[in-house]
């Protein structure tokens, strides 16, 4: 999943905790905000690997703190560039890539799939840090359009087509349908992804919601403030999970 | 007069030095703020703000920031931590039992763009600590700038020596790393005159594009 300012599917999230799904693995690209932290409150997560987990300018994601600190979930931590670099790697199919820095920083050592290797075509010594390809089981995300060839628009929101790229099925809800082919008009092509790596589209209104679609609707920031007040306390979560999440007919943004 | 804000915005344009492209993370108002005012003076400074409110400088998604980097395209970064060690290193995973956000891009940052400088207004030694918890990022800054004073970085040392204070005063009682100082300590200077028109001219407007509480709190702007 993407972090809050690369259209998270709001839409699905609030559906998994609707429908109380378990045990979720969730893969931060390269980071996750609220997204996580209410998948995280509501108890349908196992394990979380990404490289921050954080609300940005509404601070820090209380649900998330709370679960590392008492142990309920299981936190693998990496650097934005090395999960990247690691779905870059499924993306092309290769098992591995090397990626440069990282070194000396304790996330190595706890990473079992990062190795540090010497740099075969350096004749003198040069240690050089090698990530294990991420092929995640699903990618889930909001996309402004969908067209009727099944392809999705995300614009300059390039890291979403790698993780479509790189999964082994994606999910993408969206804003708008457009008639047609996007990959037929030059000036939209740059910004789809091609049908070829889809599974499945469904509409879904101001998904992204209280985030933003660039563009279209900005991060409602009194919303998330008031998240991050509210879900200091776990009855306040709850609370709050009641009143915009569990709710059916308040399981939509307001317009 | 000129308030806390400005003096380190001040100190930060001129330990950028001759960069041309700084990036700016998250939620960092005085190191955006110091690369505003150095770009009054050298407008010819690419700076990549990396969480506009509208807009991006980037078009290849959020890897393009560590790409571009790691071929020596960026000059100047800012770091900071939960704490920061007497070796340099920085943690935003965990201390005192209490969790962090993560280390984002930073130990890979530390070590890819050519003048890293470690930013924290805490001056503590809550935060200044002898050795770091969890050592997200390692590499050598260029300076350590705080709320109190201006350290450098001794790379063969393996050192931080103080440069300046912000205010009279011995700092100390206040960091809990040792480090060197000279038995006179300098006083940071303070932000010239045309320096202050400037902050709270042009960098001001540009600051509250993207933090406007905090061009609130310090020029009053709406």
């Amino acid at each position: 999943m993407p972090p809050d300012y690369s259209m998270p599917s709001m839409a699905v999230v609030r559906e998994l905790i609707a429908q109380r799904k378990r045990n979720l693995r969730l893969l931060g690209v390269p980071v996750l905000g609220l997204c996580a932290d209410l998948l995280i409150g509501a108890g349908c997560v196992a394990e979380v690997e990404s490289s921050a987990v954080s609300l940005g300018e509404a601070g820090l994601a209380p649900r998330f703190s709370e679960a590392v600190e008492k142990g309920e979930i299981a936190m693998r931590d990496a650097s934005c560039p090395a999960v990247h670099t690691a779905l870059q790697a499924a993306e092309k199919g290769v098992p591995f890539m090397p990626l440069r820095g990282v070194l000396g920083s304790d996330l190595v050592k706890q990473r079992a799939d990062w190795k540090v290797s010497q740099n075969p075509f350096s004749p003198t010594e040069d240690a050089i840090l090698y990530v294990r390809a991420i092929s995640p089981d699903v990618a889930l995300f909001h996309a402004r359009w969908a067209d009727e060839a099944g392809n999705a628009w995300v614009g300059r929101r390039r890291e979403l087509a790698t993780i479509a790229h790189a999964a082994r099925r994606t999910l993408v809800t969206y804003e708008e349908m457009k008639p047609g082919d996007m990959l037929e008009d030059e000036i939209l092509a740059p910004g789809v992804i091609s049908a070829a790596y889809l599974g499945a589209l469904a509409p879904a209104k101001r998904g992204a919601w209280p985030l933003g679609v660039a563009g279209v609707y900005d991060i409602d920031d009194a919303h998330l403030a008031h998240y991050a007040r509210a879900a200091r306390t776990r009855e306040g979560f709850r609370k709050y999970l009641e009143e915009f999440v569990c709710t059916p007919e308040k399981s939509f943004s307001p317009a | 007069m000129h308030s806390r804000e400005e003096l380190l915005a001040s100190v930060i344009a001129r330990l950028i030095g001759d960069a041309k492209h700084v990036a700016v993370g998250a939620a960092s108002p005085i190191p955006a703020t110091g690369v505003f005012l150095y770009k009054e003076k050298h407008p010819e400074l690419r700076v990549s703000m990396l969480h506009k409110r509208k807009g991006n400088p980037f078009s290849e998604g959020s890897r393009e920031l560590f790409d571009l980097a790691g071929q020596g395209r960026l000059d100047v970064f800012f770091l900071g931590g939960a704490q920061i060690d007497g070796e340099a290193c920085i943690n935003l995973v965990r201390a005192e039992g209490r969790r962090f956000p993560g280390s984002f891009g930073s130990a890979y940052m530390y070590q890819a763009v050519g003048r890293t400088i470690l930013f924290r207004e805490e001056h503590s030694p809550r935060v200044l600590v002898p050795k770091v918890e969890f050592v997200s990022a390692r590499g050598d800054p260029a300076a350590l700038l705080t709320g109190k004073a201006l350290f450098s970085w001794q790379k063969a040392r393996r050192r931080f020596r103080l440069e300046s204070v912000h205010e009279p005063g011995d700092v100390r009682p206040h960091t809990g790393f040792t480090y060197d100082q000279e038995a006179e300590v300098a006083l940071t200077p303070p932000p010239s005159a045309e320096e202050l028109e400037l902050l709270r001219g042009p960098v001001a407007q540009k600051i509250s594009a993207d933090y406007p509480d905090f061009a609130k709190r310090v020029w009053g702007i709406h």
